[in-house]
């Protein structure tokens, strides 16, 4: 199992791969809005596929969600989640 | 807040829908085919509706106004439609703004103090949430506000603004800030006085010709407090979108069913005339009958999920891609289906359909509805759902949320 370090490495990874966020990803803190910093939603679901690749989970309805997709943290929180679960 | 009953809001609710009826008939009704003509805007109607209160109806009691809910307005929107489609666009258009701002407002004392002012002066209020250069994306913005110390000021250039002439005050889609991102949007207040309009365009449409939306830039000032708390991109998926797609949605349906009344008062008429008269208008009739029956249907099904939403104690969460789904598939539907239904009401009722003028003319009907699948492009939101549906995985339960 991963652990969460592990996990927002590969967060941050996928985010400056298909994010298309027009600032450096790496210079983000976890906690601060993604959207602020220039996500769009036709990117968020991008994202939310590479994810779904990379950890090779399946992210439910309940965690597809604009408030999930936010955050690095979030993001981070909920596929710790999904991969605990496996 | 004062208490009232269930029944009494209902008693409110059907006093006002009596009052949008008489105006529709008496005033809406009169002026409609002029405004067409013409295209002015419906000045008389919007007289009538401002007498009545009728533009400040979402305002919540609190704060002065009957506090209706969206379910009334829709009706609303639908009856004017049925008299004057560009007078019930123009009227759905201001409701979903002041839903807006009733929505979002936060805890700002002085939009609190807009709403009671709304409610007492009948302002009307259009939006510049268009730009040229984004490609008629709604959720990007290329200009900025800017703020300095407690002062705003803005300059933005938008595609279209309906009624931008008419209008009191605005509500702009603006980026935060010179150097924020373009998906980094606020919505900001401009009212009558703080602002100028250049550059208007011209508005010579096939229809919806009283909606009097030309491309304009409008530059603005204002203070801090005119920049609403919330993001924008919240008011967008919490009110601004569903509010828009469920009245617009109304309007069409308004539309519809008047093509379809005329279509049936001439079948009734004819039959009248000669019973035997073996043709096919009749059964074309029936299938109208039923069609329109499923976009209320449809109309009826999202209203429920919208109030669902509005009940949930987390908004913008409630917000998910379900109904981001079905948001999206009632705009498509309902306006590809209006347009339909009016096309087959050509069919029933023929060449005096066909007549510009008369009591079976579905001229109007036909130019107006056009603007249906146009206004936000059926084929960009049909690419939205198609991204949702990539990784959306709803089971699609047939009761409660799917």
């Amino acid at each position: 199992m991963r652990d969460r370090k592990a996990i927002e490495v590969e967060v941050r990874r996928v985010l400056s791969a298909r994010g298309q966020i027009p600032v450096d990803v790496t210079s983000l803190a976890a906690t601060q809005s993604l959207y602020d910093a220039g996500l769009t939603s036709h990117a968020t679901v991008r994202v939310m596929l590479a994810l779904e690749d990379c950890f090779d989970v399946e992210f439910p309805d309940e965690l597809l969600q604009r408030s999930v997709f936010d955050q690095i943290a979030s993001i981070t929180e909920a596929i710790e989640k999904l991969c605990m679960q496996d | 807040m004062s208490v009232r009953s269930d029944d009494d809001w209902t008693r409110e609710s059907e006093r006002l829908l009596e009052l949008v009826d008489r105006i529709a008939d008496e005033v809406v009704a009169v002026h409609a085919e002029r405004v067409d003509r013409d295209a002015c805007f419906p000045e008389e109607s919007f007289q009538a509706l401002r007498g009545a209160g009728l533009l400040g109806v979402m305002v919540p009691s609190e704060l002065g106004g009957p506090g209706c809910e969206l379910r009334v307005v829709a009706e609303m929107c639908s009856t004017l439609a049925r008299r004057c489609a560009s007078t019930a666009m123009n009227f759905a258009m201001h409701q979903s703004q002041v839903a807006s701002i009733v929505d979002h407002r936060g805890c700002v004392p002085e939009l609190d103090d807009y709403l009671r002012d709304l409610v007492h002066e009948q302002r009307l209020i259009a939006s510049v949430t268009s730009e040229v250069g984004v490609g008629g994306d709604l959720r990007r913005s290329l200009a900025p506000v800017e703020l300095d110390g407690d002062r705003i000021t803005f300059e933005k250039a938008g595609t279209t603004g309906s009624y931008c002439q008419h209008a009191d005050d605005f509500l702009v889609s603006l980026r935060r800030a010179p150097d924020a991102a373009e998906s980094d949007q606020v919505l900001v207040l401009a009212r009558r006085g703080e602002f100028d309009l250049k550059g208007v365009g011209d508005w010579d449409t096939l229809g919806m010709r009283g909606t009097c939306s030309p491309p304009v830039t409008i530059s603005g000032a204002g203070a801090s407090w005119q920049v609403l708390p919330a993001p924008f991109r919240v008011i967008a998926t919490r009110t601004m979108v569903p509010t828009s797609h469920l009245l617009w949605a109304a309007v069409w349906y308004g539309i519809a069913s008047d093509a379809f009344d005329r279509a049936r008062r001439f079948v009734q008429v004819s039959m009248r005339k000669d019973a035997d008269a073996g043709c096919s208008a009749p059964t074309r009739l029936a299938h109208l009958a039923d069609r329109l029956g499923g976009m209320r249907a449809r109309i009826e099904m999202s209203l429920g999920t919208y109030e669902r939403i509005e009940a949930s104690e987390n908004a913008e969460s409630a917000v998910g891609m379900a109904e981001a789904l079905e948001l999206n598939e009632l705009k498509i539907s309902a306006s590809t289906e209006a347009l339909e239904i009016v096309n087959e009401a050509f069919l029933v009722v023929g060449i005096a359909s066909y007549r510009n003028g008369g009591e079976f003319s579905l001229g109007r009907h036909l130019r107006d509805i056009q603007s249906a699948p146009l206004m936000i492009s059926n084929d960009r939101i049909r690419l939205s759902s198609a991204e949702l549906l990539q990784v959306y995985k709803g089971r699609g339960r047939f009761a409660g949320p799917s």
